[in-house]
């Protein structure tokens, strides 16, 4: 079996607003899945329901080959881990605390660590690089700092997926292509399926192997990057102007939206 | 490789070892002073050998403070759990143990109580439980479904719950104008003199159980300060968990305060003190506020009942008047 996860006839409402309709598409196992849209298009809710946190209305949703509502809560939570957007902690937690949290649907009845679920928090930290931040409160640390933590918290879960939430958003250059060249190393060192959410499509033409593009709840396209990311239909799906280009590294494209002065001088030029 | 922190069963075991000492320590002077005089010697005669004459000292020892210093250990632990584990449910570091209403509800009870004449206990104790369940009550049917999981719709109802009640409680305390008005209002501020042995067992079967069940849902509460998302994606199942943890914390809380009244402050600052020395790993705070929470709450009744010149001053202006200051000390200290 090759699909990680398989969405068929997908539709979901909040109330009387529809929020996701009729979508199908699959995502690979050991594929790096990328889904982008403009605001309101039913991203997140497309992770909530991957994530089991809502459950779907119509249609069915398969996680490697099992309707994710079969699922009990705790092998769904061994399966599939989930980095939300960045949140505001209240309580002073210490990083290794967060990142031991992740062998929770492991652990026994009572909660208790073992000495390999502090084994594999160690590595989990190792992994992102914040080892070093073991003992220091999460509110001490920087916002790049925070998402690599949560990151290290999903991969203590030890999940076969990995569903991220805008990762990048609000990070700096660097802390985006690390979180990036992680998820890659994920994917390619421990054969983890990765689907994330973004906002950056030319952060996404680098790394993903498939995208899927929504609007309005619908799909518009679903393919590699250089399918999907056409300026015919990345104008019909956002709305503005773009000019789609190659990035100087060569093999992904690259996109431009274009300011409206620019268009107004074209227009005067015409 | 860094340096892992000790096992989780050894910290465990390792403070409530001390807190423990801590509790008997306090348990041993509370037995030893009061009024009547200091009774070091009886009390620890009484564990070494067997007490020799029935004196008065020994009556009161053992028939006055004993039962009143099981059941401010008792009362201690109970609200000191109790505020943490709404501050956990709520993820709000000011919520304490009275903050969905429990204290309104059962204020209500206790004064109809008193005002139609009953005894302490079990009469008062009764309607004072009565009350507060009826709170329990009325706010798990306004947050009923979903909205049990919003947690600022679970805070505005407990505080209009309380807002409400506390407009009853004025309403009858300004009818009452005899001697009620004074039992009244020493139960509103808490009062652990009119304790009874009897009173002590009936809350030690009840309250077992629930330390019990909150221990092993600390580490539920430790995932639910991760937003409900995250807990849900580790598995958690939020809803049953905050529905157990409500009902649970405030069945526990009720059928304690019914039997002292309303105790303040040390419900919001125990949690807060032992956070702050121990860290927020629920699965060392929930032992670690019942047996720290009762030592303080012994040891703050043992203030009011020897500080005063005479008579005695209600207990719940001592857990303040330390507790307040004790924290903003801590918390500079911390450097947070």
């Amino acid at each position: 079996m090759r699909t990680a996860i398989a969405a068929q006839n997908l539709s979901y409402s909040y109330g009387n607003s529809r929020v996701l309709q009729n979508l199908s598409f699959s995502v690979e196992k050991r594929s790096f899945f990328i889904i982008i849209g403009p605001n309101g298009s039913g991203k997140t809710t497309l992770m909530k329901l991957m994530a089991g946190i809502v459950k779907p209305q119509d249609g069915q949703l398969d996680v490697l080959g099992r309707r994710v509502g079969d699922y009990a809560r705790k092998d769904l939570a061994r399966t599939i881990a989930y980095v939300p957007q960045m949140l505001h902690l209240d309580f002073p937690f210490t990083v290794d605390e967060i990142v031991r949290m992740g062998r929770s649907p492991h652990l026994g009845l009572l909660g208790f660590e073992q000495q390999k679920d502090f084994e594999i928090a160690t590595r989990a930290m190792a992994f992102t690089g914040v080892e070093y931040l073991a003992h220091r409160k999460l509110d001490q640390l920087s916002g790049g700092e925070q998402q690599l933590v949560f990151i290290a918290r999903a991969i203590c879960q030890d999940p076969e997926v990995i569903l991220l939430d805008e990762p990048t958003a609000s990070l700096d250059l660097a802390h985006q292509i690390q979180v990036m060249d992680l998820m890659e190393k994920l994917k390619t060192e421990r054969g983890v399926t990765v689907v994330m959410v973004s906002h950056d499509i030319n952060l996404a033409a680098m790394y993903c192997d498939r995208l899927l593009l929504l609007k309005a709840g619908r799909m518009v396209r679903h393919g590699r990057p250089n399918e999907v990311l056409t300026f015919e239909t990345l104008e019909q799906a956002y709305g503005c102007r773009v000019l789609v280009g190659e990035s100087p590294l060569g093999q992904a494209p690259q996109i431009t939206p274009v300011p409206w002065k620019f268009i107004k001088a074209h227009n005067r030029s015409e | 490789m860094s340096p892992t922190k000790p096992f989780l069963v050894q910290r465990i075991l390792a403070v409530s070892l001390i807190l423990l000492l801590l509790l008997a320590g306090a348990m041993f002077l509370g037995l030893s002073m009061g009024s009547t005089g200091s009774g070091l010697k009886e009390v620890w005669q009484a564990f070494v050998t067997k007490p020799e004459a029935d004196s008065t000292l020994n009556t009161i020892i053992w028939q006055l403070r004993l039962p009143r210093v099981l059941l401010a250990a008792l009362v201690g632990a109970t609200l000191s759990l109790g505020g943490l584990v709404f501050q956990a449910l709520l993820r709000n570091p000011l919520a304490e143990p009275y903050i969905l209403g429990i204290s309104g509800g059962s204020a209500i009870g206790a004064i109809i109580g008193i005002l139609m004449g009953f005894s302490r206990f079990p009469g008062v104790s009764l309607t004072a439980f009565a009350g507060s369940m009826a709170s329990l009550l009325l706010i798990l049917v306004m947050s009923g479904g979903q909205s049990i999981l919003k947690r600022d719709a679970l805070l505005l109802s407990g505080v209009m719950v309380n807002a409400f009640c506390a407009a009853v409680i004025m309403f009858l305390v300004s009818m009452t104008q005899d001697a009620r008005l004074h039992n009244i209002l020493f139960w509103l501020m808490g009062d652990l003199s009119q304790a009874d042995i009897q009173q002590v067992w009936i809350l030690t079967v009840t309250l077992v159980p629930c330390f019990v069940l909150l221990f092993w849902l600390s580490n539920a509460m430790n995932l639910l300060l991760m937003g409900k998302e995250m807990a849900h994606s580790m598995g958690l199942n939020i809803k049953a968990v905050s529905v157990t943890l409500l009902v649970t914390t405030s069945f526990m809380v009720s059928a304690t305060v019914s039997h002292s009244g309303l105790l303040g402050f040390v419900g919001l600052v125990m949690p807060h003190l032992l956070r702050l020395q121990l860290g927020p790993d629920h699965r060392v705070l929930v032992p670690a506020c019942v047996l720290g929470g009762g030592a303080y709450m012994v040891g703050c009744d043992l203030l009011a009942r020897v500080l005063p010149e005479q008579g005695e001053m209600p207990a719940g202006v001592i857990t303040a008047m330390i507790g307040a200051p004790l924290f903003v000390f801590l918390l500079k200290r911390s450097g947070r």
